[in-house]
């Protein structure tokens, strides 16, 4: 499944010292492996494109079938999925590791909930600020106020390489766990947080506001439905903006400055430049999640420590997700988020019990962390191209038995 | 003036543990190369251990079994998963330690409960009075065993085989094995060393006077703030990681003391980020140096 989206044809134009035994690109590997899986497919043109279709259909008609609880855990993912595309771009195709990804979120979802209305449901609190933009706006400017915030860490992700930036990021985690508790007037405090404007859209309300007037083949339409269609869109736009990044002049840039930094300068690709931006590209992705993500909860409440919505732990989760689906792979980084958010509200779901297995204290949310634990070492041991290889090699081989067979 | 020695005293104690905990962070990182995510999770093993075995071995059995635990967990996470991925770049590896972060720590986070058990014993007791300054016993007890362990640490380092083995490869791996050392002894020994030292870590940090907190999640979270402290000495210099260890606690106690305690945290990540604009590699890190 993951190969219909990662290889078009003429995709495979990686950086070139990239070989096709590099796993840990998805879209770098060059040369003779490219253009043998390139043959293995021909047969299977048309199934690309009816595969893509399938998947869109399926995923359009799903809230027609399912309760609004499933088309909550699935929104979930999507969120999972657009904050998971920003970072593999940053890790997997610039080489720059990132623990400050939780950071952007918080600053998304803060931005979001200040910009767009007061919903006026603490009428009482009339320190909170809020700009009272049509939401729809306040999401662009959420996305764009991370984006030039990642700008501006740019001394800092534009000249400390790697490890050493995943420590600089972990500051900003700090930095907005403090500043979530300090700033109460945007943030609406610890104790109570505040709750964000609905999504909406020229007058369309992503809300719960008279689901009968909203009424499809017999399903009516709430907040669950509503938002699916509008997360799925967004996820869409942002899936395909990262693809069009990856294969074109700015995917190259990072590949080539991850992978010999030497030859990237010579090449006349300018090292700080490329690394900031691709900082501020990832943190725009982030900010997004985040505003989805508060869209999703219904109320902003900055953390009580540091392990949190907004913690190391999400930071942590969303490295998993991009580890787990194949660094600088996007439709791994969906799949990840698929495993690490969706497993979590899958076995919140079907787990009637308060533990698995009867173990005290073996919650969801423990046994998520586990897998996703072990995920990450057996991915990192065995199979550095994560779930994205994986799929990779099954449709290869699914090509190759269909072409014997003919 | 006195409140300014006493956070001095107090920031210096700090410092001490985080000290050790850097420098178990560049120990590793000298001898393999990996930034070790999973030393909070060691930090806790040896914490969750005093706490299990101190009813039936007394406090000095319990810590000796505690430090020893750590000390063997982190060499089976270099034997059993670091040495077998010795084809992976140093960035997988530094996630490998992150999964293996997650599974210990919620391990024993859930073994922990709501219970944050103080591993206290005979370090607390009433604080001791020089003159007008206040002196925790946790925090002076760090010091000595901090200034001890670490002289010992880089006497060893200096002059015995095992100080020359480690020095020799991290200047050189392929000489160093041609030259008959045996590379997994110098990678597993440096692992367990560091997991020894944050074994002694954990038994100053869960302490009343230390952080006002029992071994939990909170633990965890002190233990990152070795993190600052070897970026800010850089993470090959085994001086510099002493050095930032000071720099973190005695950040630490005069913003909790003169700005708010709530920003202590944040500063010390505040002094990080201002050290690496100016040095990128950290205070006294080597500069990679790329010949083309």
């Amino acid at each position: 499944m993951s190969e219909t989206f990662s290889q078009g044809p003429g995709s495979g134009t990686g950086s070139g010292t990239a070989a096709g035994t590099d796993t840990a690109t998805a879209d770098g590997d060059a040369g003779t492996t490219a253009a043998r899986r390139r043959n293995l497919l021909s047969g299977n043109r048309m199934l690309r494109p009816a595969a893509v279709i399938l998947l869109l259909v399926v995923l359009l008609a799903l809230p027609l079938y399912l309760s609004a609880s499933w088309l909550r855990a699935g929104e979930f993912v999507m969120i999972g999925a657009v904050g998971a595309i920003g970072l593999t771009l940053l890790i997997g195709q610039a080489g720059q590791l990132s623990l400050g990804h939780a950071f952007f979120l918080f600053v998304g979802a803060v931005s979001y909930t200040v910009l767009a209305p007061d919903p006026g449901l603490r009428g009482e609190n009339a320190e909170l600020v809020s700009l009272g933009w049509p939401p729809a706006l306040a999401l662009v400017g959420a996305v764009v106020i991370c984006a030039l915030l990642g700008l501006a860490f740019a001394p800092i992700s534009g000249r400390v390489r790697g490890i050493y930036l995943a420590v600089a990021t972990l500051a900003l985690v700090f930095l907005g766990f403090y500043l979530g508790r300090e700033l109460v007037s945007l943030t609406g405090g610890t104790g109570s947080g505040r709750a964000p404007a609905d999504l909406s859209l020229f007058g369309f309300c992503f809300c719960d506001e008279r689901p009968e007037d909203l009424v499809v083949l017999g399903v009516p339409f709430g907040e669950a439905e509503r938002l699916w269609y509008a997360f799925l869109a967004l996820t869409v736009v942002g899936y395909l903006l990262a693809r069009g990044a990856v294969r074109g002049r700015p995917g190259r840039a990072w590949r080539a400055v991850r992978d010999n930094e030497a030859m990237a300068s010579v090449m006349g690709v300018p090292l700080a430049r490329s690394r900031a931006g691709v900082f501020a590209i990832s943190s725009g992705y982030a900010g997004l999640a985040g505003a989805m993500l508060v869209v999703w909860f219904g109320i902003l409440k900055p953390d009580e420590s540091e392990i949190g919505t907004y913690g190391i732990n999400v930071s942590i989760a969303f490295l998993a997700m991009v580890i787990v689906g194949g660094l600088g792979s996007i439709p791994g980084a969906v799949w990840g988020a698929a495993l690490v958010y969706g497993l979590e509200k899958v076995l919140e779901l079907t787990v009637t019990s308060a533990s698995i297995f009867g173990i005290v204290g073996f919650t969801p949310v423990l046994l998520t962390q586990f897998v996703y634990g072990a995920a990450i070492i057996l991915v990192v041991l065995f199979e550095p191209g994560g779930l994205a290889a994986i799929g990779r090699r099954l449709t290869a081989a699914l090509a190759s038995t269909t072409e014997k067979g003919r | 003036m006195t409140e300014f020695l006493q956070l001095t005293v107090s920031g210096l104690g700090k410092g001490a543990v985080y000290a050790l905990l850097a420098l178990g962070f560049v120990i590793i990182f000298k001898a393999t190369d990996v930034v070790n995510f999973a030393h909070g999770s060691l930090v806790l093993l040896g914490g969750y251990v005093v706490i299990a075995t101190k009813d039936i071995l007394g406090y000095a059995g319990a810590a000796a079994v505690g430090i020893a635990a750590a000390g063997l967990g982190a060499l089976l996470v270099e034997r059993l998963l670091i040495s077998q991925s010795k084809l992976a770049d140093p960035i997988s590896l530094v996630l490998l330690t992150i999964g293996v972060d997650v599974i210990i720590t919620e391990e024993i986070i859930r073994r922990l409960g709501v219970t944050a058990p103080f591993l206290g014993g005979p370090l607390e007791g009433a604080p001791l009075r020089l003159g007008n300054i206040v002196v925790f016993r946790p925090q002076l007890i760090a010091l000595i065993v901090g200034v001890v362990l670490i002289t010992a640490f880089f006497l060893a380092f200096r002059y015995t085989g095992w100080g020359v083995a480690m020095r020799a490869q991290a200047e050189n791996r392929e000489a160093t094995a041609l030259m008959g050392i045996r590379s997994s002894w110098v990678t597993g020994s440096a692992w367990l060393v560091a997991g020894l030292l944050a074994g002694v870590a954990v038994l100053f940090i869960a302490t009343q006077d230390f952080s006002g907190a029992g071994l939990g999640r909170g633990t965890h979270a002190i233990a990152l703030a070795a993190f600052p402290a070897a970026i800010i000495g850089g993470l090959d210099s085994t001086g510099g990681a002493v050095l930032g260890g000071v720099i973190v606690g005695l950040t630490e106690a005069y913003t909790a003391g003169y700005i708010s305690f709530d920003f202590s945290e944040s500063a010390i990540y505040l002094v990080m980020l201002l050290v690496l604009v100016a040095r990128p590699v950290g205070l006294f890190g080597t500069r990679e140096l790329s010949r083309v």
